[in-house]
């Protein structure tokens, strides 16, 4: 691995606070997933990516904004891996490389809409400032 | 003043490598009390032992220190040595200088000198050594078996063949525990009953084994070969001794709602019941929350119908005392709780169930009479699901699992899969796996015909969440292969739920002072070396309550405790550890600390007369140890506030006197 690499993992492993040794690849987090359909990269593969290094991929994709964050993932999780966590933690990996916003905080309230749990709203705002 | 002679051992490179073993030889014989030292490649070989023998003689040695490996090593090697040149083997002392020297330094001076440090010790110890002898008991010539499933039933079988009388304790009202309960058994597929039912008649028929159905333990007191045992026979309101077993009353019993546990619930039993037809012993037992002559004394029924004359309403729980030289436990096992996988709707749909609940629903005997149908609407289920790993290998901070794997739910889930498929082939079977664990033989073998033989579809990944939706069960998982995530509708969701030592384990260890892992297993005096035994001597470990285990394992372990058992009880008397706690009375100020302490209960008090000078006498209570019982740890040492407490062999002056050598 290269230390690019190596740095850029070492820095998501301690951001997120998961280890991702514990992984035991079950892939109940992918199964468990309600924005699978939506998603290219799906939990398991975060945890997977990660601990071998391979994150420039999920840098770039959109997977990043299509993850809930209903942390259903880290609640089924046998090995308490949290693999959210780590989706978290590369989403801020990413909006800090791009140094700027997805989108404003302006742009918010229109995508909100009523059923929307708070926790997806707490989330949208991870995903969308600084 | 003693005559000691060193001996310090190369271990071959082991320990010259990195210990200067003629420079540790040289500078021991300068301390105090030795007379002789000297250094050999290998003081274990028969050689070695020679020039001992040949020292003690030729120098009149007292007391010797050899400088080798670890005392668990070869300690009791060089006692022989010892005792065979006529000395007593409780005066040599042994310096470990290969584990805690030689393997941990990597360069010779390092190494020389703490290995002459620790020789100073041993010998400053052995100064002060004096000769003990090992006390003897007696030994009762009779085993108890704790636990009555195929572990117990082999184990009594196995130690009544050698002649021995054993006891089985069962908690139910039979024997046969949970491989009664199973329908086949792999790899071969012969049916559990066929196999097991003969084995319980057998124990039923040896004059030797006596079983006690129904009942627990409920107090164990004394030690190896003297064990003294309270067991609890809770009343079933049924004369045993007068029971035939017809199953009159069981027929006529008018309280027909009561949860058959022997069924998993799955289906309901009279409150005067047998569990199955082939029970040992075929007595029937009475369900005193729910029989209305109990509860409210109306009824009868049964005692009506008993041509035996054999219903006693008035039976009370009854307490018997034995004496046994060996215990053996053999708890078992259970399913965990599946309360708290609200993903898989356990609780929400009949229509999940565990596997063990699969075996009774195929099982001839079962609710069902062996078909499989749906518990919820009794339609034939098309489409199975098996979810594999639910509650084992989870994390250490799981609260819901367990982090050991369970063993046995591979093959079990397998078997259920291609027998599934192999009376009903238009099922469709689908298997969700982590991992395929089958080591054993033709375990692996078994799997693969599962597989390319009888058509089950093994899927590698987790079932995320099951959702119940009309009449079928929405299973949503991953197939982490084909990189999908699959929604399958099944007709029945089976779980291959971990497994967890019995409740009465964690009970039963406290009384019997036998330890435990964080699991509840009972933990093997060496994982390895001894894993039958447990650390307490006298007590020994069957089957599943010292790990999971399949049938197999649990017979080969069964037969394996009773060998040490009859290995136990041929012994006429047992001979005991010498380095035992020992009270000096005329420090004693009776304030039963140490008898708090001691985890074996080995200290009691007494009210002893003592001579006062002026010639009149003083009754005053003081501990007295019962040095069959203490397995010499010490910790009564450390508490005792006056000191009165001593460790033979370990005396507080050796301690203090190697801790001086080493400092000084």
């Amino acid at each position: 691995m290269s230390n690019s690499k190596k740095y850029l993992q070492e820095e998501l492993i301690r951001i997120s606070g998961v280890n991702p040794k514990k992984c035991m690849r079950c892939g109940k987090c992918t199964a468990t997933c309600p924005a699978y359909d939506e998603m290219e990269y799906h939990p398991h593969q975060f945890v997977y990516m990660i601990e071998s290094g391979d994150i420039e991929p999920l840098l770039e994709s959109e997977s990043l904004y299509k993850c809930l964050t209903c942390f259903a993932c880290v609640e089924r999780c046998p090995r308490g891996v949290e693999p959210a966590k780590l989706v978290e933690a590369v989403r801020l990996a990413a909006i800090r490389k791009q140094g700027n916003n997805r989108l404003t905080a302006n742009d918010i309230p229109e995508l909100i809409d009523e059923d929307m749990p708070q926790q997806a709203i707490v989330s949208a705002f991870r995903k969308y400032t600084k | 003043m003693q005559r000691i002679g060193v001996f310090v051992c190369w271990c071959g490179t082991n320990i010259a490598g990195t210990v200067d073993v003629v420079a540790v030889a040289e500078a021991l014989k300068k301390e105090p009390g030795v007379v002789f030292s000297d250094n050999y490649q290998y003081m274990c070989s028969q050689a070695g032992q020679d020039l001992i023998k040949a020292a003690v003689k030729e120098h009149n040695l007292t007391g010797i220190v050899v400088c080798s490996c670890s005392p668990r090593m070869h300690e009791a090697t060089f006692r022989k040595t010892a005792a065979a040149a006529g000395l007593n083997p409780y005066m040599v002392e042994i310096a470990n200088i290969r584990e805690q020297c030689s393997w941990v330094h990597k360069d010779v001076p390092t190494g020389t000198e703490k290995a002459i440090i620790l020789g100073k010790a041993a010998v400053a110890k052995v100064n002060l050594n004096v000769p003990l002898t090992p006390g003897e008991s007696p030994v009762t010539k009779r085993a108890l078996v704790i636990g009555g499933g195929i572990a117990g039933i082999q184990t009594a079988l196995d130690i009544a063949d050698a002649g021995f009388e054993v006891d089985i304790v069962e908690k139910k009202p039979t024997i046969g525990g949970k491989m009664a309960q199973l329908d086949k058994t792999f790899p071969t597929l012969d049916c559990a009953a066929c196999i097991l039912t003969p084995k319980m008649v057998d124990v039923a028929q040896n004059e030797k084994i006596r079983i006690f159905s129904y009942s627990e333990v409920t107090e164990v007191k004394g030690f190896v070969g003297n064990f003294d045992v309270t067991i609890k026979k809770k009343a079933r309101y049924v004369k045993e001794e007068l029971c035939t077993g017809c199953g009159a009353c069981t027929e006529k019993c008018p309280m027909k709602k009561v949860p058959n546990d022997f069924n998993l619930n799955m289906d309901t039993k009279r409150a005067i019941y047998i569990p199955f037809a082939q029970a040992v012993p075929k007595v029937a037992t009475i369900d005193a929350d729910y029989c209305n002559m109990l509860k409210n004394g109306k009824c009868g029924v049964c005692s009506k119908v008993c041509a035996a004359g054999a219903i006693d309403y008035t039976q009370k729980d009854e307490f018997i005392s034995e004496k046994y030289g060996a215990i053996v436990v053999a708890t078992g096992f259970n399913p965990i709780s599946m309360d708290k996988f609200d993903e898989f709707a356990y609780n929400q749909s009949k229509d999940v169930i565990t596997s063990l609940e699969f075996e009774r629903l195929t099982n001839a005997a079962g609710p069902t009479a062996g078909k499989l149908l749906r518990p919820s609407d009794g339609k034939h289920p098309e489409k199975i699901v098996f979810v594999q790993c639910v509650g084992s290998r989870c994390d250490a901070c799981n609260e819901k699992g367990k982090e050991y794997c369970s063993k046995i739910c591979c093959m079990y889930t397998a078997k259920h899969a291609m027998l599934t498929r192999d009376k009903y082939p238009d099922t469709d079977v689908t298997v969700f796996y982590i991992d395929v664990r089958t080591p054993g033989k033709n375990f692996d073998e078994f799997y693969r015909r599962a597989v390319e033989e009888y058509g089950v579809h093994y899927i590698k990944g987790m079932v995320g969440k099951v959702i119940p939706d009309g009449d079928k069960l929405i299973v949503q998982a991953s197939d982490l292969i084909a990189g999908k995530q699959l929604k399958i509708d099944a007709d029945l969701v089976v779980l291959a739920a971990a497994i967890e030592p019995d409740k009465s384990a964690r009970p039963l260890a406290t009384m019997l002072t036998a330890s435990m892992d964080t699991n509840d297993f009972f933990t093997e005096a060496h994982p390895k070396l001894r894993p039958v035994e447990s650390p307490t001597a006298g007590v020994f470990l069957s089957g599943a309550c010292q790990g999971p285990k399949d049938i197999p394992e649990t017979v080969a372990q069964a037969g394996a405790a009773a060998s040490k058992v009859i290995g136990l009880l041929a012994k006429d008397k047992l001979t005991g550890n010498p380095c035992v706690a020992q009270s000096n009375e005329m420090m004693c100020n009776g304030c039963s600390t140490c008898e708090r302490v001691c985890p074996y209960g080995a200290i009691t008090y007494e009210d002893k007369e003592f001579r006062m000078p002026d010639r009149s006498t003083l009754i005053r209570r003081v501990a007295s140890v019962n040095p069959a019982v203490c397995q010499g740890c010490g910790c009564c040492t450390v508490a005792c506030p006056s000191g009165a407490m001593d460790l033979k062999g370990f005396a507080s002056e050796q301690i203090i006197a190697e801790v001086d050598a080493i400092c000084k």
